[in-house]
Order: C-alpha cells, then structure tokens, then sequence
C-alpha cells in the first residue's frame, strides 16, 4: 500500500515526541530510585560495582524479589546459629535460646577474648566430639570492638541497611559481601556440633536468598 | 609418633593423633599437676599453657601441642616460685586443691597481659574456672597480690 507523504511525516515527528517522553520518564524514575529512602546501595559502591564486576546490574534491579529475599537471609541471620556470635553486648550467646554465654567470656578488642578466657582455649579448629561440646573452627571469634556488627535485636530494615554499609560491614563492598556466603565461619554455622540445631534452611538455599537480595539491588524492607 | 616441648623438655609419645592433650599428660607422661573435672571444657581444671594461651587440655588435641610450647604446672616456674604461685601460698588460696593449678595457670596469663588488673579484670579473666570451695575471694586477693609481687619484680 502507498502511503500519503504528508501522512509520512506525522508519523516521525509524532515517534520523536514519544520517544523524547519516555527519555523523559525514564530519568524521572530512575532519579526517584537511586534517591528513594529504602535503596540502600551508595551511589559510588554502585558505579564502582558495575565497574569491576557484572553486579548488580542496573536491568537487575528488582526491589520486590530483593525484599522477598531479604526477608529469607534475615531468618537465617537471626537464627541462633548466625546470632549468637553477634550479641548486642561484649558477650557471645549459647543455646538455641540465645542465653548469655555460661563463664561470661568477654568480646575483647580483636573479638578474639581477653586474657586466659580467648575463644580458641575452649573452641578448637574443629568440633569437639560429643553433645553440648564447644564447637569449633580454626577462625572462632566474634566482630571486634571497633565495629561489633550486631544482629540482636535489629530489625529488618535495620539489619539490610547495616549489612551494606561499609562503615558496618567490616568494609565489605557488595562483591565482599557476595563471597562472604562462603565464609568459613558462615559455613560453620550450617555446621554446629551435636545437639544445636540447624539454621533453617539449607546453605544453598540461603546463598540463593543471599545473592538476589544483592544482585536485585540489596534493598531494605520497609522499617 | 608426636612429638611435644612440654615445660621445656622435649618428648615423644606414641598415642592417636587425636588424643585429648590432658590425657597424654596424665596417662603417658605422668605429669599429674593437670587434673580433669569436666572434660568438655566447662571446669578450667586442665587449664595449661599452649604458646602462652590458657587452653582446656580436655578438648585440645594433643595433634594441636605438636611441636608447639607447652607448659604445665609443674613447669610454671622452676622452683615453684612464680609470683602467682607464693601469691597462693601466702594466702592459703586452696581448700581441697583440686581446681588450683587450672586457677594458677589461668592467673598466671592474666598477669603477663595485665601487670595490675582491676577486680573486673580479675573476674573477666577467671571466670571460666570454677571452684567447688568456693574459694574464688582468696584467689581475687592473691592474684592482686601477687601482681603486686610482679611489680616489685619480685617473682623469685
Ligand atoms: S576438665 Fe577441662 S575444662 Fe573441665
Ligand atoms: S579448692 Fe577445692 S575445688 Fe577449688
């Protein structure tokens, strides 16, 4: 079919109007996003991110399955496994109901203990064989004291913002933090010596929940 | 075949490698100052020196002393004389005993890092060694006493 000249010509200009629009839309929200009060990732960490490393992707972003994801890693976090080595005091907790370690054992400027009660004179390289015995690994402490990184108590939103923000997080870019599944002493939890339970979901699924919440933006639930 | 510096001397022992460290000690070496209460590091009774760490002997390894400094109680000082050890003595610290040279060695780490420890230091530090006498104030006292004696280099 012909089609009429003048016809033609509206056609483009009236393309060029659309597309200026979306443009225009599309800054708007992506200004919105980046300076929304929940979006947690800084806006350099981001660049320098994308950089370096394919993650997060901007076309990854996805606040819904972050949030979604988050709200599996904080069960896993906050479970006595994860928490217990990260007290709101200078104490460690015990047990699956986050008591106060028995004989008080302080955190200590390195989170390594003080004086004859280090954690490493109880808690070996490995598991002690037996119920209730201290479990071990060759890395065995708590977060020191300049940064105690506490996971009692914090809420969601809390624990999210906290989690990716350097000056928290033992200066863990979100690349760090990705690894970080793969912690041996995040790896310890899944593997706690007789008689504690576990956390509650296996580590694949955990890592899974872990990496989208990142890679989807390391958004923060709502406070 | 593991070989161990225990309170200098140099031994060899023919045990499994994962052999509780106070066991060697006791039933291979003799060496019975290190006693055992709980066995799951609950007690402090077998506390002994590991590359001057106050470790539980009842859950270290003895894989973990190979080729590594240990001192027992019988090594503390040659003489018997470490400060925290006539700290005891002058105060008559212990009632039965039996707790003492776990509470001796963990005291004697306590002093090296802290020549004047405050009472908080004291119980931060102890806390982990029980004592069926009840004799934790004589012990507080004589481990100010006997940082005291340190200062006053007088440790024998
Ligand atoms: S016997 Fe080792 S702590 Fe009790
Ligand atoms: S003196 Fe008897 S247990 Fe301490």
């Amino acid at each position: 079919m012909k089609q009429h000249p003048e016809y033609g010509t509206r056609t483009s200009a009236l393309m060029k109007i659309i597309t200026t629009l979306s443009v225009f839309i599309f800054l708007v929200t992506a200004v919105t996003t980046v300076y929304s009060g929940d979006y947690v990732i800084s806006k350099s960490t981001e660049t320098r991110l994308t950089d370096s490393v394919p993650v997060p992707l901007k076309a990854e972003r996805d606040s819904v399955a972050s949030v979604q994801a988050f709200s599996k890693v904080y069960k896993v976090l906050m479970s006595p496994r994860c928490m217990n080595c990260h007290p709101a005091g200078d104490v460690p907790l015990q047990g699956d109901d986050s008591h106060l370690h028995t004989m008080l054992p302080q955190r200590g400027v390195d989170g390594k203990g003080v004086y004859s009660m280090k954690c490493g004179n109880c808690h070996q390289p490995e598991n002690t064989p037996g119920l209730n015995t201290p479990p071990g690994n060759p890395e065995w402490h708590l977060p020191p004291a300049r940064m105690k990184m506490i996971f009692q108590g914090r809420t969601p939103h809390q624990l999210a913002k906290q989690l990716v923000n350097r000056k928290q997080n033992g200066d863990k870019s979100l690349e760090k933090l990705l690894e970080h599944a793969d912690d041996t002493l995040v790896l310890a939890g899944w593997h706690p010596g007789e008689g504690r339970t576990l956390p509650p979901m296996s580590h694949a699924e955990f890592k899974k929940a872990w990496t989208t919440w990142i890679v989807k933006g390391a958004y923060a639930p709502n406070p | 075949m593991i070989k161990l510096t225990i309170n200098k001397k140099p031994y060899q022992v023919e045990v499994d490698p994962d052999t509780p460290l106070l066991w060697v000690l006791r039933d291979a070496l003799g060496l019975v100052g290190t006693k055992y209460g709980c066995g799951v590091a609950q007690c402090g009774a077998c506390v002994v020196h590991l590359n001057g760490e106050a470790v539980r002997s009842c859950v270290t390894k003895v894989s973990r002393a190979a080729g590594q400094k240990v001192v027992t109680i019988e090594g503390l000082a040659a003489k018997a004389d470490h400060p925290v050890q006539k700290a005891w003595l002058e105060l008559d610290v212990a009632q039965c005993g039996y707790c003492q040279s776990g509470q001796i060695m963990a005291a004697a780490v306590l002093l090296k890092e802290n020549k004047n420890p405050t009472d908080a230091d004291i119980d931060a530090a102890m806390a982990g060694n029980i004592c069926r006498c009840g004799t934790y104030l004589r012990i507080r006292e004589a481990i100010h006493l006997a940082a005291e004696m340190q200062r006053k280099g007088s440790n024998g």
